[in-house]
């Protein structure tokens, strides 16, 4: 009974390998790419690369989502499932010119 | 430096308008004031600390470390808050009476003053670690302005405060017999809209399913990069564009704790007429 628990707690875990993966890359407090195009009606998983020396937060009001990357290091966020349309996010801590846009369709 | 402004006043906001709301509620305990600056305290330490750690953080348990961290830091939280309008809901209305005489005869008045320390300490502590990095990004950039970037920073700061300032002012100034019933709700929101945060965190790092994503969207009538927005966010847990998830939390909190308060309430209010009319 114990182990079937322990299976349980796992199965998040598991589920991602399922999952879409997107890369995005910030090099000098911009995003890159700027714009990518993911599927509606599903969930993806978004690597981070932050390739400053600087912290950023990824921030998006559209996609509900905020997460600090650390200088020199990488996070992961789930996004979606989204509805096709436009959704923009920032880097919050130099939003003059980290800008992105994220197209589901 | 207006645009650093608005950034340090959005995370300082927040935390600004929990030490306000609670200041006021627990302003009749004895040494709630010791205990909350000691949290405040505590919680800029803890800020730098956190700061400073965020790539170990966030690194832990696959790249989702920083979503487990700040869902475990609003858990407590809302465990706080729930724990303290539970206990104010059987004292508040015997340190209204008779605030000084009392104080003293309440045994566990230092349990609600450490968990007055640990509320403001994590609200301090989450916002505080996001500002420090900000301002450290700042520092560490060689583009010039600086300076101008971290007067931005004092003034957001201190109109972050300022809010928080208002708010317990104008709590201070609602009639004794509101007074416990205003706090106690405005703690409840606080609650919820934390637990709801917390989901967010944990659908963010897909532990959690988010029901449905969004449940509506309200980001063209009331926007939460915008001030109301902004305010509403941080009292009431505003969200414009909630995920299922989150309301299912938000309003499990909401009864929950309303629960515990009529529980333990019912006796002081059948206490308090006896009282009423000696």
């Amino acid at each position: 009974m114990k182990h079937l628990l322990y299976i349980t707690l796992l199965l998040p875990f598991t589920a991602h390998a399922a999952d879409a993966d997107f890369k995005l890359v910030i090099n000098d407090h911009r995003f890159q790419p700027a714009e990518f195009t993911i599927p509606s009606g599903t969930k993806i998983k978004l690597t981070v690369e932050n390739q400053d020396a600087t912290p950023e937060e990824f921030d998006s009001h559209p996609l509900n989502r905020e997460k600090v990357i650390a200088g020199h290091s990488t996070a992961t966020i789930y996004i979606g499932p989204l509805a096709p349309g436009r959704y923009t996010f920032t880097g919050e801590f130099h939003d003059t010119t980290a800008q992105g846009t994220i197209v589901a369709q | 430096m207006f645009g650093t402004a608005i950034i340090v006043f959005r995370e300082v906001l927040e935390a600004s308008i929990i030490i306000g709301i609670l200041a006021a509620a627990t302003r009749s305990v004895p040494n709630s004031r010791r205990w909350l600056f000691a949290g405040l305290l505590a919680g800029l330490a803890g800020s730098g600390l956190v700061a400073t750690f965020t790539d170990v953080i966030g690194s832990l348990a696959n790249g989702i470390g920083q979503e487990i961290f700040n869902a475990i830091v609003l858990g407590i939280a809302v465990l706080m808050l729930a724990w303290h309008n539970i206990w104010m809901s059987s004292h508040g209305a015997a340190l209204a009476k008779n605030a000084k005489s009392v104080g003293k005869n309440i045994t566990d008045g230092t349990s609600e003053c450490s968990v007055l320390l640990v509320i403001v300490g994590l609200a301090v502590l989450r916002e505080g670690s996001e500002t420090v990095l900000f301002l450290y990004g700042i520092a560490a950039s060689n583009d010039g302005g600086q300076s101008s970037m971290l007067l931005g920073g004092l003034i957001g700061t201190l109109l972050g405060v300022a809010v928080g300032y208002t708010l317990y002012a104008g709590l201070a100034r609602v009639p004794m017999r509101w007074f416990f019933t205003a706090t106690g709700i405005l703690v409840l929101l606080l609650a919820a809209g934390m637990a709801s945060q917390a989901a967010h965190f944990l659908i963010q790092a897909d532990l959690l399913p988010s029901l449905a994503s969004p449940l509506w969207d309200t980001s063209t009538v009331l926007p939460e990069n915008g001030l109301p927005g902004m305010l509403l966010h941080s009292l009431v847990g505003y969200d414009s564009r909630p995920a299922g998830m989150q309301i299912v939390f938000y309003l499990v909190a909401l009864v929950v704790i309303y629960t515990g308060m009529k529980l333990v309430g019912r006796p002081r209010q059948t206490a308090m007429k006896n009282h009423d009319s000696k």
